[in-house]
């Protein structure tokens, strides 16, 4: 079992974090809000629609008016250049003439800084790059909601402050609804409004992130510090050291 | 102890069987949805004939190559053992027969599952580690329509064209061999394959298979990368699962179609 029993609300317009160490299960979430894995149990709703009871034209549908998702990878078309990449959804989702989507296109690049990178191919980008890209593909429809699975991670400083500045500025010109999947504590906090804390497939702890900050609990605690023991032990569960010295060769296999 | 290990192993075997058999009921569904998503390759014929390219065009050349090669050998072949009995005239009659009825969509079919099946799964199975694939979901764009339908398609009309191009090639090895090496007249060569070929037997029936042979070999190919662990070794574990299943799968078929087909 991944989750048990979670409960979350994302408000429209705001920009709602999700937290939680690696491997508890936040891309599954947002894999579950995008209709592409289904719960065992338990219902998403995004728009007034129960995700996982749509056909799949009425999910394929949903997707194109609500969701846009950012991938951690940015997950660009390798066979495809940058200014195509922007265009595939235009193009297959609008009938807007070419003149019409060059300009989009345009636009939208701009909006993340890289209309002059437009000719270059996925595999010339920087990975910060190439998230920008993908921003700027996930926004050409401006879908009402924006998902972003772990964008800060493996970023250098200046990628991560221009990748907090466009999530702030998306949100705040647009009124795009922003998820953000995040473990690094900082960037998150800074911009976002209401923050879920996840772990062991529970909501541990949820508020503004100034009330996190003063939490009470001894977890949540060591997870907004990084302290390295606490609650979360800096030992993997094992015998005590003597005996594991003691007890010879054999007891690596058994 | 000893019962403990023997329930294991049925334990294992049953485990093993299912998930033998869950895979064909994925596989079965997967082709199903593809076959669905084919309408839409039809109102976008620019993504075919990009995959035709790659999946036709660019296997051509290895084809050439095998097939006149095949062609003269068999040639050489049929002389040494024909002329034994003074029959060397019929050398045609065995090289376009052999050819024709087997050899020829045979080869191709192992040919394109080694040349552009893997490619089909590599690059298929890439696109689903790299996200490419989820990103197009939540793009609201099929996949399986924008990607695995037009490889599929391309596949299919692929091979027929592939295997007619490898019997010409072979015939004409062999015609080479049997006139210029062997001295045999050229007036022999064609009218012994003109009386004894039969189109309907012979050609159609090579034909038949072939396109069999394209159908099975792309449907593993793209179920294979679409179907793969997103990891490195399972990238590698998938490309060879399509070119070994794919070859035995064409050799196998072959000898089902035969047994049909010339009413052995």
């Amino acid at each position: 079992m991944i989750f048990d029993n979670i409960d979350m609300d994302i408000e429209r317009g705001k920009v709602t974090a999700i937290m939680g160490p690696s491997g508890s299960g936040k891309t599954t979430l947002l894999k579950l809000i995008g209709g592409q894995l289904k719960p065992d149990s338990g219902s998403v709703i995004v728009d007034g629609e129960n995700v996982h009871q749509l056909s799949q034209s009425a999910l394929y549908d949903l997707r194109r008016r609500t969701m846009g998702m950012l991938f951690q990878s940015g997950a660009l078309l390798t066979d495809l250049s940058v200014y195509d990449n922007v265009a595939f959804p235009l193009r297959e989702h609008t009938t807007l003439p070419e003149e019409a989507i060059h300009h989009l296109i345009l636009l939208k690049l701009e909006a993340v800084g890289l209309r002059g990178a437009r000719h270059l191919m996925p595999a010339e980008l920087s990975g910060g790059m190439a998230r920008r890209v993908a921003l700027a593909r996930a926004i050409a429809l401006d879908p009402q909601m924006i998902m972003f699975d772990e964008p800060f991670t493996g970023q250098d400083p200046i990628s991560m402050g221009v990748l907090v500045k466009l999530i702030h500025d998306m949100n705040q010109a647009l009124g795009m609804t922003a998820v953000v999947v995040s473990h690094d504590v900082n960037e998150t906090a800074s911009i976002s409004d209401y923050i879920y804390v996840i772990s062991d497939g529970k909501v541990v702890q949820s508020g503004s992130p100034d009330a996190l900050k003063h939490s009470d609990s001894a977890w949540v605690k060591q997870f907004l510090d990084g302290d390295a023991d606490g609650p979360v032990p800096f030992h993997y569960a094992a015998e005590p050291l003597i005996d594991d010295l003691m007890g010879g060769i054999k007891s690596v296999r058994s | 102890m000893i019962a403990d290990k023997v329930l294991n192993k049925l334990q294992q075997v049953g485990y093993k069987t299912l998930s033998r058999f869950s895979r064909v009921g994925r596989a079965s569904l997967f082709l199903w949805q593809v076959l669905l998503s084919l309408p839409y390759v039809i109102q976008r014929p620019r993504l075919l004939v990009r995959q035709l390219y790659y999946v036709g065009v660019q296997t051509l050349l290895i084809i050439l190559v095998a097939g006149l090669f095949v062609g003269m050998v068999l040639a050489l072949q049929a002389y040494i053992v024909l002329v034994d009995f003074g029959a060397e005239e019929s050398i045609s009659l065995m090289v376009s027969l052999s050819i024709l009825r087997e050899l020829g969509p045979v080869f191709t079919g192992l040919l394109f599952a080694g040349r552009a099946g893997s490619a089909l799964t590599a690059e298929i199975g890439l696109m689903k580690s790299t996200e490419q694939l989820s990103g197009m979901e939540m793009m609201a764009v099929n996949p399986m329509k924008y990607i695995i339908a037009p490889r599929f398609l391309a596949g299919v009309i692929a091979v027929p064209l592939l295997t007619s191009i490898f019997m010409a090639i072979a015939i004409l090895g062999g015609y080479f061999v049997a006139t210029e090496m062997l001295g045999i007249y050229e007036g022999v060569f064609w009218s012994q394959m003109q009386n004894n070929v039969d189109f309907y037997d012979d050609v159609i029936n090579g034909m038949i298979k072939s396109l069999v042979f394209g159908f099975v070999v792309v449907w593993i190919a793209v179920f294979e990368g679409h179907d793969c662990m997103p990891t490195s070794e399972g990238l590698g574990q998938a490309t060879t699962r399509t070119v070994v299943h794919g070859s035995l799968a064409v050799l196998g078929l072959d000898f089902i179609l035969t047994a049909l087909m010339f009413n052995v």
